[in-house]
């Protein structure tokens, strides 16, 4: 498939020498405007790759920060149309930013996946990952995401074994995600060596970045992690430094979007020191 | 889905991706593929091992009590003034419902995989209770999610369940309700892949569960179907059951899919009435989408946001339903029809006093839609109703629906 923004933002990070700090963020928590705002900041504050929530009310495999974070946001209004809308405001100020859209199915299953694929490739969205879509549903939005140019980007897990490794990584694009730990998003991070080698063992069987996410909260982990990995995924400690500035009535205590680039100016500082030992 | 073109028989589905048609699949994360693969194969393997299948045999006669009766329900019978009705008695298996049925294979199966840690979901607790049941009869520790609503309103159950030596797990997220109770129940598997058995409770979720569920219930039907040549000397006219997630359902009904001459309706709960969304008529008033494993008819809003349904009953209090049941519908083979609260209501007290029966209100759906339809039919016609469970936990509602303490 042809190159994306995802593509030739890992190539750059390669050229510098460092991992990238992947941001996740929940659109439309807590409403549209604050959470666009958020959006914007991220870049400047050093996020090289944003994924973006897309709410749904049953999120399976996320932990409470998330979960709380998507009800937020459908409380607010928040619709895949409005995310792709946001997307597409985000990208009027940033050409060069890859945005990869993640959640669950459903959602762009009712939206209808040829419109979902054209609408999104239009508001410059990069990839997808969707949380409940294996390889053994590809036909559903894999393939025809591929067919769009847009990356499909595949969770591995601890549980992905050696012999299915090839079949999770055959229609994957963009990078791989892996999940450091089988549970929910949000848990705590296992040890850093295990996590090393599980990282060891997808870039045998693959040359695409591979980025670690699930349990991720401070510039020492990211630094910790990026020293083997391509990238370092924080979600649940982004999610959290919004509601922490949302008071019990919902009203803002401080400026959501100034807390999270606190927050990722810490973790971007992070990733950029995580293969000085090797220099 | 083309409901013109019919297939040679109705029960030959999934197929090998877990489909029903459009329905079905395999709709979760990563981390749980490997252990769905394995659960696959070691089902395929069990269901072929004469040893396994003689050891549910046995649990069903001597522990579970099967078979279960086929009862003419002479009392109802005459109340309504036409076709015959019969009730396959589920409710008087151990532990008061079907549910028993799934849960020894289910529990079986966990064994032979060498599982520990069993954990489930339920919504009125009689699969939780079921599931608590064969857990302490095999000696294995077990966690149950159940809606905080549902903690609420089935308190006997939950007592019950901690009896059994369950640990009974609220869950205040959404409605508080089964879904929510699902969802939890999935974000613990995910966490504890490596000990851990879902045992789920319903024809549900992602493959092979629906099928898996299917095959344990539809002892129920085969029995039913050899039962009424033995008593009537003929197969009925009609079957009805009521539909949650839909396992009684399909395990009534799929044994007499290609059997022409027998019309089968499935029971949804139409709640307060289908014009809002007070209601768990999935089928009647939803459409496709994908939820806890797999495709089906669902609650939804033009955003494919899940919505919380309602229904008097907490066992049908589900916005979606089995996948086998959503290609039945779109096949046009079985029939979905709702039925309100306040009729399942009355079906309830009206097979009390006309039966000594006190029937579950899942299961008092489906004798309501025979209050509907047998006064109409002939005399020497005969309908079954799945009397699906017994009522002993509902009479803390229905108390209170009649206004009246006890």
């Amino acid at each position: 498939m042809t190159e994306t923004r995802i593509d030739r933002r890992f190539e750059k990070l390669k050229e510098e020498g460092r991992p990238a700090l992947v941001t996740y963020m929940m659109a439309g928590d807590p409403d549209y405007a604050t959470s666009l705002s958020i959006l914007k900041a991220l870049p400047g504050a050093g996020a090289d790759v944003i994924e973006l929530g897309m709410p749904f009310s049953d999120p399976m495999a996320d932990g409470p920060a998330i979960q709380a974070a998507g009800l937020r946001a459908l409380k607010g209004g928040q619709t895949l149309a409005k995310t792709l809308r946001m997307a597409a405001e985000f990208r009027q100020g940033d050409d060069e930013t890859p945005i990869v859209m993640m959640g669950y199915y459903n959602p762009i299953y009712v939206y209808g996946v040829e419109r979902f694929l054209a609408d999104a490739k239009a508001s410059g969205i990069d990839g997808l990952i969707v949380v409940d879509l294996p390889p053994e549903m590809d036909a559903e939005l894999c393939v025809p995401a591929l067919r769009a140019g847009v990356n499909f980007i595949r969770l591995a897990t601890p549980t992905t074994d050696e012999a299915r490794l090839p079949s999770v990584l055959r229609n994957t694009s963009g990078f791989v995600y892996y999940v450091s730990m089988t549970g929910i998003t949000g848990s705590a991070l296992p040890d850093t060596g295990r996590v090393g080698e599980a990282v060891g063992r997808i870039k045998a069987h693959t040359d695409l970045p591979v980025c670690v996410g699930f349990g991720v909260k401070t510039a020492e982990q990211a630094r910790a992690i990026g020293g083997s990995a391509d990238g370092v995924v924080v979600g649940t400690a982004i999610v959290n430094a919004v509601a922490n500035v949302i008071d019990a009535g919902g009203g803002l205590t401080a400026d959501p979007a100034e807390a999270v680039a606190t927050l990722v100016g810490g973790l971007a500082h992070g990733v950029r020191r995580a293969r000085l030992a090797h220099v | 889905m083309n409901a013109t073109v019919q297939p040679n028989s109705f029960r030959a589905g999934p197929d090998e991706d877990g489909m029903f048609g459009l329905f079905g699949g395999r709709f979760v994360a990563e981390t749980l593929m490997p252990l769905i693969l394995e659960l696959e194969a070691e089902w395929k393997a069990a269901r072929n091992d004469p040893a396994f299948q003689a050891e549910l045999q046995a649990l069903s006669t001597h522990y579970a009590g099967r078979p279960s009766k086929l009862y003419f329900a002479e009392g109802l019978t005459r109340h309504l003034g036409g076709a015959k009705v019969y009730f396959k008695r589920e409710d008087l298996n151990h532990t008061g419902s079907h549910k028993i049925n799934n849960c020894l294979g289910q529990i079986l199966l966990a064994r032979r995989m060498g599982r520990k840690r069993i954990i489930a979901e339920t919504g009125a607790g009689q699969h939780g209770v079921a599931t608590a049941t064969v857990a302490a009869r095999f000696g294995l520790s077990c966690v149950v999610y159940m809606g905080a609503t549902d903690v609420e309103r089935q308190k006997p159950n939950v007592f019950r369940m901690k009896l059994l030596g369950a640990e009974v797990r609220p869950v205040a997220s959404g409605h508080g309700t089964l879904k929510d109770a699902m969802n939890e129940a999935l974000r613990d598997w995910v966490t504890n892949v490596a000990d851990t058995y879902y045992l789920i409770g319903t024809a549900a979720g992602p493959h092979p569960y629906p099928e898996l569920v299917r095959e344990l219930q539809s002892v129920i039907g085969r029995e039913a179907r050899a039962q009424i040549l033995e008593q009537e000397g003929r197969l009925p006219d009609m079957v009805i059951a009521a539909v949650g997630g839909g396992s009684n359902a399909i395990g009534l009904f799929h044994p007499f899919l290609d059997d022409a001459s027998v019309r089968i309706l499935g029971v949804e709960a139409g709640g307060r009435g289908l014009d809002g969304i007070e209601h768990c008529a999935s089928m009647n008033a939803g459409r496709p989408g994908v939820l806890h494993g797999n495709r089906t008819y669902l609650l939804q809003d033009g955003d494919g946001q899940i919505l919380d349904g309602h229904s008097i009953s907490a066992g049908l209090d589900y916005p979606g339903v089995g996948p086998e049941h959503s290609w039945l519908k779109d096949s046009g083979r079985v029939e979905y029809v709702p039925v309100l609260d306040d009729e399942a209501l009355a079906a309830f007290k009206l097979t009390t006093r006309v039966e000594g029966i006190i029937p579950a209100l899942e299961s008092a759906h489906a004798i309501a839609q025979a209050v509907k339809v047998a006064p109409a039919m002939r005399p020497d016609e005969i309908v079954i109703v799945n009397l699906s469970g017994r009522g002993d936990k509902d009479v803390h509602t229905v108390a209170k629906m009649m206004d009246m303490e006890i």
